[in-house]
């Protein structure tokens, strides 16, 4: 078992044959995911990657059976991209795209709330299921199918975690990047109920940044519902308040959002926190089988 | 992206938002003519800088007379003004705001935030107006009140009536406090705001409503569809470095440290500072080259991260997930060449052809030294940056 996707996921990319889309793709299906064909407006009925181009996501879906899809559309027009996948089935929406703005996101997510559609990101790497499907831009090498469910904010810090969890032979169930903005898809309470239910899930790596205080929620949440062993990793306790660390969400506002704050509940909740992201693998090899 | 409060007002204007009567001046000979255009006996002058706490910082001043006026803008036009909320330098001031003064009877609070918790819009009042709501939120929650507005269906009328009766307000006050929460919602979503303050939203001794202050922070994200707000941009108010990288897509963030660092990823960007700081040194800044790290981004990063010259030495952190790290560390090796280092580099490359590129960087026969771990760089930055051997 694995969370959200596994080898049986068949996948459609929006923004198919743009330059992310065809560069991406071609990495997916090379790594063995299921990618049954792409949605670009225009280009319906031509082939790419040898796969169909579709005009639009009913069409791709009526055609492929494709229940998840990934856009790499560019950032003014995701807001489109996202309802029409939510309103035609897709029922696992993965957003890529960096730079999408706030109040599209507000109603992006409540419509997918309203149908039931699990939308991971934006401004997020993707997920992946090493070794049977991997939707989104992570390099699939590093990645070996395992026993520690990954979650986290940001892309590169995953990549680290992914290469420490790898390197101690861990490897992984899942690696769900749940993205860098302020208003996400998927919390890392969704993720963490999900990895909670995962057999396949012997410990979870929980990546967390400066900024809000969703890693707050999350210690309640590991509190009340989580058995399995945690380590978790904040970034941003040298950053300065009121400033933007890279990401739209990564800002320490009105003194709220420091990362010893969260640190501190998510210490109280008795995950094991580490303070140098080099430390993640070996902070595992006690709660690791 | 901010506004300057003279900018907000005239947003508020073109929603027929009750504003006091006002003339922006960027010179001090402007000043004359702004009070005579203003007519009346009593002006307010304001600087204008992205930053609160101007008027216990002497940027905020009520006049009597055009001399007074002038003396003021005299006193602050080309000069910088700190407040509790800027660095030491403060920032520029450009402009001053006259307005004609309002006599004020209550002062009001009025507030609009994304609220990333509940992924909402959410309208904040409260009676306690004029002071720092921050520090009323922390220690009198019960005095803001709140609106939550739907996504899907907007605000409406009843949220704001709510809000102005449990503000106390009373006859026309309501339907006045209604029609400017109203407007407040359809110009929040019109303009992708990020986040908007009115505080103080006065009550006038003629019982009238007048947003006195406007703070408003555009969503950076949406900036693409909203080209009227883009062009009220002020780059003098922001620090020159950071301005400088963004033209190059770079994001950049000064910090007091001496330990320049160049990461790709934002999230990987923060963790590098921190291991430098675990590992006893002080970083000079946060920078995210971003996912092509190609030899001009890299040669751009290196100038903005030693235009501090308080940077001792480099880190260079690259996880080369997609990108190949033997091209990366190529990009290195030229940029390097092309400015001439003066300071000791440390890199660390993991991923993608990882030892090929330490190879090219050891053969490179510059001040460039190669890291096996993320721990070990950060040792060895800090003690290149120490001086120690």
């Amino acid at each position: 078992m694995s969370i959200l996707i596994n080898k049986n996921t068949k996948v459609i990319c929006q923004g198919f044959t743009g330059s992310q889309g065809t560069f991406h793709s071609e990495q997916a299906i090379q790594y063995g995911t299921q990618l049954v064909g792409g949605v670009t407006p225009g280009k319906g009925g031509q082939i790419h990657l040898n796969k169909p181009v579709f005009n639009t996501v009913e069409e791709a879906v009526l055609n492929t059976g494709a229940d998840a899809s990934v856009i790499y559309v560019p950032a003014p027009f995701c807001k489109d991209s996202i309802l029409e996948a939510a309103n035609n089935d897709i029922k696992l929406i993965v957003c890529i795209t960096e730079g999408i703005p706030v109040l599209d996101m507000l109603l992006c997510k409540k419509r997918c709330d309203e149908l039931g559609v699990v939308l991971i990101g934006p401004n997020c790497p993707g997920v992946i299921t090493p070794e049977e499907c991997k939707i989104g831009i992570m390099p699939g090498h590093i990645h070996k199918a395992g026993r520690v469910g990954i979650v986290s904010r940001s892309g590169t810090l995953t990549y680290e975690a992914v290469k420490q969890t790898t390197d101690y032979q861990f490897g992984q169930s899942t690696c769900v990047g749940i993205g860098g903005d302020p208003i996400a898809g998927s919390s890392f309470i969704d993720i963490l109920a999900r990895f909670q239910n995962d057999e396949k899930t012997e410990a979870i790596v929980m990546i967390g940044e400066i900024g809000g205080t969703a890693e707050e929620e999350a210690a309640e949440f590991i509190q009340q519902s989580v058995t399995k062993p945690i380590v978790s990793y904040i970034a941003g306790v040298t950053a300065p308040a009121g400033k933007r660390m890279g990401h739209a969400g990564a800002i320490i506002a009105g003194g709220k959002g420091t990362a010893n704050e969260k640190f501190l509940a998510l210490e109280k909740v008795g995950v094991i926190t580490v303070r140098s992201l080099a430390d993640i693998g070996e902070a595992l090899i006690t709660l690791v089988k | 992206m901010n506004l300057h409060e003279y900018q907000a007002k005239k947003i508020f204007k073109q929603y027929e938002l009750p504003v006091p009567m006002g003339v922006v001046c960027k010179t001090v000979d402007a000043i004359s003519a702004a009070i005579e255009k203003l007519k009346g006996t009593r002006w307010v002058v304001k600087t204008q800088v992205h930053a609160g706490g101007r008027g216990k910082a002497g940027g905020v001043k009520l006049v009597d007379c055009v001399e007074d006026a002038t003396a003021f803008a005299q006193n602050w036009l080309g000069q910088r003004l700190v407040t509790y909320q800027t660095d030491q330098e403060g920032q520029p001031v450009s402009a001053i705001l006259v307005e004609l003064c309002t006599d004020i009877k209550n002062e009001l609070y009025l507030g609009a935030v994304v609220d990333r918790a509940s992924q909402r819009i959410i309208f904040m009042a409260s009676t306690e107006g004029g002071v720092d709501i921050e520090e009323v939120a922390e220690k009198q929650p019960d005095k803001i009140l709140k609106a939550v507005i739907d996504p899907l269906v907007g605000a409406q009328p009843y949220q704001g009536r709510d809000l102005a009766f449990k503000l106390g307000l009373i006859g026309a006050q309501i339907k006045e406090f209604t029609d400017i929460f109203m407007k407040l919602a359809t110009l929040f979503q019109a303009c992708d705001l990020a986040l908007l303050e009115i505080n103080p939203l006065v009550i006038t001794t003629e019982d009238q409503l007048i947003c006195l202050d406007g703070k408003v922070t555009i969503d950076s994200n949406a900036l693409f569809r909203q080209p009227e707000l883009y062009a009220m941009h002020d780059p003098s108010q922001e620090d020159i470095r950071e301005a400088n990288a963004a033209k190059w897509d770079l994001n950049y963030v000064a910090l007091d440290g001496n330990i320049g660092c160049m990461v790709n990823g934002a999230g990987l960007a923060m963790g590098t500072m921190d291991i430098v700081k675990l590992q006893g040194g002080e970083p000079a800044n946060f920078l995210d080259v971003g996912g092509g790290a190609t030899k001009e981004r890299v040669t751009e990063a290196f100038k903005i991260i030693l235009s501090d010259n308080k940077v001792k030495a480099v880190l260079v952190n690259i996880f080369g997930g997609i990108v190949r790290c033997d091209l990366i560390a190529q990009g290195i090796i030229e940029a390097i060449e092309e400015i001439g280092m003066t300071v000791p580099v440390v890199v660390r490359l993991e991923g993608n052809n990882a030892v090929l590129g330490a190879s090219l960087l050891e053969k490179s026969n510059m001040n460039v030294l190669s890291a096996s771990s993320l721990t070990e760089a950060a040792d060895m930055v800090v003690q290149a940056a120490t001086g120690e051997k």
